[in-house]
This record gives structure tokens, C-alpha cells and sequence, in this order.
């Protein structure tokens, strides 16, 4: 076990802080973001390297490896930076490195990096909570030897800004099969789709796909046919240990206002930091934060494990952990801050959205909790 | 950052792992799985194969005797001593004594007292809780003063929680010797004293669970020659707070959580709940919590260095794991349900439960409810809960 930075790590997570307290100044954060702020955030996004970080060199990228993720999202967090770097960096890139044809990687993977394509990943569908095998959609052959496309998607992360979309649909099987599964790549400008723009609770940004008889050529399935499932899991669990290194990141912002809060503010003839029922919140919120970075550790190593039952044990296990402590930790804060904390225009509220929606994006903790059983069950049998 | 132990720390678990299942007697290993009591021969035969191999003292330097394990080595040595059933090593000689005699003993305290220590020929016994003084133990009152002739102290007071001193032929104290010092934590001494000194009477308490290895010691003019005066004069404190500072790489008893855990899914096996659906998820969300523990000890150990913690982390570390103890232990109790009324102080011993035919439970379930109870103390020794979360807080809204 090791959990040391080196100069490499420890250089890019000043770039990625440097570059939050210049696109996200700390008074702003959590503010509705305007089309061109979000325009020039992704581009400077990708001049920083960010958008690329797990694309191979060759393809304009720089190959790092999930903890370089982990340290990136982690400064995101803190500046409740929006979903983009997460939807391109962290869902699609290395999907697409990992499934995509040669062809299909040297064209969207150097544009991705480069910052001029915008490539969101659809799993999710309206009636699937958090199953990613609970997929309607179809995708049937057509006779010109592609492919067509009809079903609904949800909760697109980025999908309403994309160029590029990344389908999930079904070739094979019933609505819950883990086979039958494959991925397709549609313009964002194809007949038959119709995509509705939805704002999260913490203002990150989706979108609901609507696809009638949308026509694709065959050149446009991505990876293997049928076999989709276990690439998209991996792709969700890259996610989901990057939201547990940005929640860690909100926290850590987060309990550093709410300590200035009670230091300052008074009541009683005394600042509210002089409170013992006051400090004890403060002291379990502070363990909290250290059990996050723990489990944004742990997510991260995880995707590295050989063994596909152990890393779907702690990828779990620190999800779990996440949604639960950081949905418990934003609430305190809120109460800590009294009347003000709810306002909008404190930036308490701002962080506690943040780190209720990373717990509930890609399985919340009761479905962790579940999902971290069968795990443990697998493994021990 | 690796998730994975590396190969020689593994290879190194292996052995310890190995050692433990070899020579670890049968009877002691049972006692600590079934949660009973453990007579001083148990602890000392553990010790002494230890000790033979070189492992009683593992936060002592190599110099005295210490196996010079970095901060990972002695974390895998303490998880795998637990996992296997050994008894906890009894911190009081061991672990907070002779760190301090190595630190600040003169040359001849150290060669008195250290190898007795090792060869655990001497059980000492930590007098600093007080009737008045409890968390807040710069408050003490018990007084040695100086013989004119500045060869004797003589101490008067009342120690109480003294655990083990029914066992101990010695005892270190924190006792005032300037009741006039500015303020509290000045004027206090460190002292040895000898238990069988004139005057030293000990008394055990019984506790709820029925055990009596905590006791009151009385101090009525006890003599205590000078040279058992540790360090400098009116320089105590800083030696006590060294002490309880030591050896922190145990405090989140991570190794107890595994083993309680492991106990809890084999009893809820046994208690026809294998298939309860609310249960596992208590169980599953303990497990979790219980990598976050680890992931967060290995992290804070990394931090620090070698076998000392800073404090905030040490008492992060504490609150974590005492308390997940504590809510494992009552999970036990659930499990045991009805089965963990029957109670008596006697099926504690091994002795008692193997000779009696009509024992009214399993004697995997019968000292579940007397566990629950005594873990009530974690929360409770080391500096209470509530004072290590006033500690994080000041710490933390300091630093911010």
C-alpha cells in the first residue's frame, strides 16, 4: 500500500487548482453557468491537458491513470467545476480508447482531446434506475447493412451540449439480459433524435434522448456486438470513483467554509466555534472527510485490480461510503450555517446539491450497499 | 499510490500469519474467539513466544531490543496477531512504560527495568486516573513530597482504574510534587513505585460485565527512594502525554473490527439469520466502514512517521474505530437475541463452560452480552470520545 504523490502528481494537481481559481472564482461557485462561460471553460479544459488525460499519446493525450483522474476531479470538486471534464475525460475517452475501432479512436479521440468534439455516454434509461443491463432500446440491423435505432435514454451527462453520443442499445436478448448489448456512436444532428436539456439539482447539465428509426451506417457500432455491457460498467465505475474524489474535494471546501462560519459568526456574546455541540459536528465532519479521501483512494486503485469481482467490490464499497457521508456532511453544514445556509446565495447549499447528486448519479448507496454484497458474495465463493 | 501490499510486505504477513497459527496454544486462542477471560499465564506465555522471536516490542529501538519494523510491518503484525486469535498485548509495560524509560529513564532505570519488561517478569500498572480526575487528568491530587534528607518521596492519594494491578509488582504514576505551580500541568512527576511498598493497598471493582481486573490503589505515606523518579522533576506531564502518544498504530483496532465481524457472520449463521436481509446489510455496511478505517489508518500512517501518529489523526482513528467496534459488539447482541440474556460472571472462563453439560446457551454465545458491556470502555479509556472530538475540532478550526 502506497499512497504517496510524486512531482508528476503533485504538478498536476496545482495546474488543475490553478486553473479552477481562474475559471471558477470561490464567491461564484455553484452559479448557473452561461453558454460561452461554458465554451471557454471546455477550452481551456483541454489546453490544460485535462480532456486527455486518459487518451494514449499518440492520440494527443497524455495516457495517465486513474489517480491522475482521482486528482483532477478532486480540485473539480472543490470549485463544483461542471460535469463536462467528467462526461468526456472520464466516461467517454477511455471507453472509446479501450472499444473504439482505429479509425473511430484516431478521428473523435484527438478532437475529444483537443477540446473540438464533445462526446457524451448514454447508459441510462427512464425506467432502469441504476441497472445499466436494463436496456429497451433497440438497435436493428438495417438493409443497407447498418443499423436502426429507437428508445429512450436518461440523465445523458453532458448530452445536451455533445456533438457525439455513445448509445447503448440492444442487439440481442430481453430487456434485462446482461448479453445482447452494444454501443453506437450518433451525431448529435441525426433525423429521429430528439434531445430535451435537463439541469441536475447541482447544476450540471443532461439531457433525455428520444430516438425514432435513427439510421446509422455499420461503420458506427463501437466495439464488439453484443458484448457492450462489461466496457460501459467499467466506463461507470471510472465515474463513479471520480465522484468520490470530487466529493471529497466539495467536503473538503465545505468544511473549511463551515469552520470560517463558526469562527466568526457570534451568538450568545461568543463566536459559534466556542460551542462544544458546535465542534463535535465540526470533528465528525472532519473524519468524514478523511474516509472520503480514503475511499477516493481506494476507487481509484481499484480500477486497477485484475480480478473483476474485487474491483467491483471497492468501487461499491466507496461509493457507498460517498453518497452516505457526503449527503450526511452537506446537510450538517447547512444546519451549522442556520437560515443562511439555506439561502441560495450562500454557497453552503451550493456544495451540500453537489455532494446529494454525486451520490445519487450511478447507483445511490442502497444499490452500492447491494451491489457491494453480491460482490463480497461472489469473491467469498 | 498502490492499492496492493508489496510482495515483501505480504511475504512478511505470511510469516507472522504462520507464526500465529503454529504457536499460539490451542485453549488461549479459543478464549479470545469465544470472548472469555484470560488468566495472566495466557498473557505471559503469548508474550514469551514473542518475545523469543524477537516481536514483543515492536515500537521499541532496535537498540533495546525492538524488531525494527517500518510502519506498515508492525500495522500487518498487530491486524494478523488479532485475526488469529492471539490476546491483545497489555499496553501498560510494554507499550507506555518503556518507551518513556527509553526516552528519559536514566542508564540504570533502563537496565533495571527494561528486561524484566521484555521477559515479562514485571506487570506494571498505570496509575493516572483519579476519583476527581477522569479526562481531565492534569486535575490529579496525589502528592509525593520530598523527605528533608532528599532521598525518599512521600506519596499520598488514591489511583483508581488501575487495570491489571492484582497482577502488577510495580506501578508508574503522574503524581503533583509543586502544588503551587501556575498552572495544572506543571508540578507533576513521574514516579515508580513499587506495589508492595507499606501503605500501597489495592482493591478490585467489580465491573457490570462481572470482571475485577480494574482496581483502586490507595496511597497512605508511601516511601519511593528518589532514583524511581523518571526524567526531571516537575516535568510529568510531558512524559505522560508521550506515553499516551506512543504506539498508535494499533488505536483504530482494526484487527478487532475483522475479527468481531468474522465472529458476527459465523454466529448469525449459527443463530438461523444467514439469510436476514437487514441483518447482512448491517453487516455488509460494517465491512464497508471497515475499508474506509483501514484505507484511512494506512493513509494517516503513511503521513506520519513510523509508529507515531499525530494527534488529531491518532484521535480520528480513535473515535472511528471504538465506535464501530461498539456498534459491531451490539450487533452481536442482536444476533445472540434471546440467547444473550442467560448470563453469569462464571461462563466467562473456558473452564467453567467446558465442564458444565446443562450450560442454558452455546458457548459461542455466552459472553456476547459481557463483551457489548466491557466495549463500552473504548469509548470511554485513552481520553474519552467526546475530549478527542474536542481535540479534531480546535485542530481543525485552527488550520482553517
Amino acid at each position: 500500500m502506497d499512497f504517496s504523490l510524486n512531482d508528476d502528481d503533485l504538478a498536476l494537481r496545482d495546474a488543475v487548482q490553478r486553473f479552477c481559481e481562474g475559471e471558477y472564482p470561490a464567491p461564484e461557485r455553484g452559479n448557473a453557468e452561461t453558454p460561452a462561460q461554458a465554451a471557454q471553460r471546455h477550452i481551456a479544459l483541454a489546453e490544460l491537458g485535462l480532456l486527455g488525460l486518459q487518451i494514449p499519446a499518440e492520440l494527443g493525450g497524455s495516457a495517465l491513470g486513474p489517480q491522475a483522474a482521482m486528482l483532477a476531479a478532486e480540485q473539480l470538486g472543490r470549485a463544483l467545476a461542471n460535469g463536462n471534464w467528467l462526461s468526456n475525460a472520464v466516461l467517454v475517452a477511455p471507453l472509446l480508447a479501450e472499444a473504439g475501432s482505429p479509425a473511430q479512436c484516431s478521428e473523435w479521440l484527438r478532437a475529444l482531446a483537443a477540446g473540438r468534439l464533445q462526446v457524451a455516454l448514454a447508459c441510462g434509461e427512464p425506467e432502469a434506475r441504476y441497472d445499466l443491463a436494463d436496456v429497451r432500446t433497440r438497435a436493428r440491423p438495417s438493409a443497407d447493412g447498418g443499423w436502426t435505432l429507437s428508445g429512450r435514454k436518461a440523465l445523458v451527462l453532458g448530452g445536451d451540449g455533445a456533438d457525439l453520443l455513445l448509445v447503448v442499445a440492444r442487439t440481442a436478448g430481453d430487456r434485462r439480459d446482461r448479453s445482447g448489448l452494444s454501443l453506437f456512436a450518433i451525431d448529435a444532428g441525426s433525423p429521429g433524435l430528439t434531445r430535451c436539456p435537463v439541469t441536475l439539482l447541482d447544476g450540471r447539465r443532461a439531457a433525455q434522448l428520444d430516438l425514432q428509426g435513427v439510421a446509422l451506417a455499420a461503420d458506427r457500432l463501437v466495439g464488439p456486438l453484443d458484448a457492450a455491457l462489461p466496457l460501459v460498467e467499467r466506463a461507470v465505475e471510472r465515474a463513479n470513483a471520480a465522484l468520490c474524489a470530487e466529493s471529497a474535494g466539495a467536503l473538503e471546501a465545505l468544511l473549511a467554509m463551515t469552520c470560517e462560519h463558526l469562527k466568526t459568526r457570534r451568538q450568545f456574546g461568543a463566536p459559534l466555534a466556542k460551542f462544544q455541540a458546535l465542534q463535535h459536528r465540526v470533528a465528525d465532519m472532519a473524519i468524514a472527510l478523511e474516509q472520503l479521501k480514503s475511499m477516493a483512494c481506494v476507487a481509484a486503485m481499484a480500477l486497477e485490480a485484475s480480478d473483476a469481482s474485487e474491483r467491483h467490490r471497492l468501487a461499491s464499497a466507496a461509493k457507498t461510503l460517498t453518497a452516505q457521508l457526503g449527503r450526511q456532511c452537506g446537510l450538517w453544514a447547512i444546519q451549522l450555517h442556520g437560515a443562511m445556509g439555506m439561502t441560495d446565495e450562500c454557497r453552503v447549499g451550493h456544495y451540500a446539491k453537489r455532494l446529494i447528486a454525486n451520490g445519487q448519479l450511478f447507483g445511490d448507496a442502497a444499490f452500492h450497499l447491494a451491489a457491494f454484497e453480491a460482490a463480497r458474495c461472489s469473491n467469498a465463493g | 499510490m498502490k492499492l496492493a501490499f508489496s510482495a515483501a510486505d505480504e511475504a512478511f504477513r505470511q510469516e507472522v500469519r504462520a507464526f500465529v497459527r503454529d504457536q499460539l496454544p490451542a485453549d488461549i486462542r479459543r478464549k479470545v474467539e469465544l470472548g472469555l477471560r484470560l488468566e495472566q499465564a495466557d498473557y505471559v506465555t503469548w508474550f514469551n513466544q514473542l518475545e523469543a522471536r524477537g516481536w514483543l516490542t515492536p515500537g521499541w529501538p532496535p537498540e533495546q531490543g525492538g524488531p525494527g519494523w517500518t510502519h506498515l510491518q508492525r500495522f500487518i503484525f498487530d491486524e494478523e496477531c488479532l485475526l488469529g486469535g492471539a490476546p491483545r498485548i497489555i499496553a501498560s509495560g510494554i507499550q507506555m512504560l518503556g518507551p518513556v524509560l527509553i526516552a528519559f529513564g536514566t542508564p540504570e532505570q533502563k537496565a533495571r527495568y527494561l528486561p524484566d519488561i521484555r521477559a515479562s517478569r514485571t506487570w506494571w500498572a498505570q496509575g493516572f486516573s483519579e476519583p476527581g480526575s477522569g479526562s481531565d487528568l492534569a486535575s490529579l491530587r496525589t502528592t509525593a513530597v520530598l523527605e528533608p534528607d532528599g532521598k525518599h518521596f512521600v506519596v499520598n492519594g488514591h489511583k483508581v482504574w488501575t487495570s491489571y494491578a492484582q497482577w502488577c509488582s510495580m506501578m508508574f504514576a503522574l503524581v503533583r510534587t509543586d502544588p503551587s505551580a501556575a498552572k495544572p500541568q506543571e508540578g507533576i512527576s513521574f514516579l515508580l513505585i513499587d506495589m508492595k511498598s507499606p501503605g500501597l493497598t489495592v482493591r478490585p471493582i467489580r465491573m457490570l460485565e462481572g470482571g475485577t481486573d480494574l482496581n483502586e490503589c490507595f496511597l497512605d505515606n508511601v516511601r519511593v527512594p528518589v532514583e524511581n523518579l523518571v526524567g526531571e522533576l516537575n516535568q510529568g506531564w510531558t512524559y505522560g502525554k508521550y506515553l499516551l502518544g506512543h504506539e498508535r498504530t494499533g488505536i483504530a483496532g482494526i484487527g478487532s473490527c475483522k475479527q468481531q465481524l468474522a465472529r458476527a457472520r459465523q454466529l448469525a449463521g449459527q443463530q438461523g439469520l444467514g439469510d436476514d436481509a437487514l441483518l447482512q446489510a448491517r453487516l455488509a455496511q460494517f465491512e464497508i466502514e471497515l475499508i474506509a478505517l483501514e484505507a484511512t489508518a494506512l493513509r494517516l500512517l503513511a503521513r506520519g512517521q513510523r509508529s507515531r501518529v499525530p494527534q488529531v489523526e491518532a484521535s480520528m482513528l480513535k473515535v472511528r474505530g471504538t465506535e464501530l467496534r461498539q456498534a459491531i459488539y451490539e450487533t452481536l447482541l442482536d444476533i445472540a437475541g434471546p440467547d444473550a440474556l442467560p448470563f453469569s460472571a462464571e461462563a466467562q472462563f473456558l473452564e467453567f463452560l467446558d465442564a458444565a453439560d446443562d450450560a442454558p446457551v452455546a458457548p459461542e454465545l455466552a459472553s456476547v452480552a459481557a463483551n457489548c458491556l466491557d466495549a463500552r470502555k473504548l469509548s470511554i479509556y485513552g481520553g474519552s470520545n467526546e475530549v478527542q472530538r474536542n481535540l479534531i475540532a480546535q485542530a481543525v478550526l485552527a488550520s482553517h
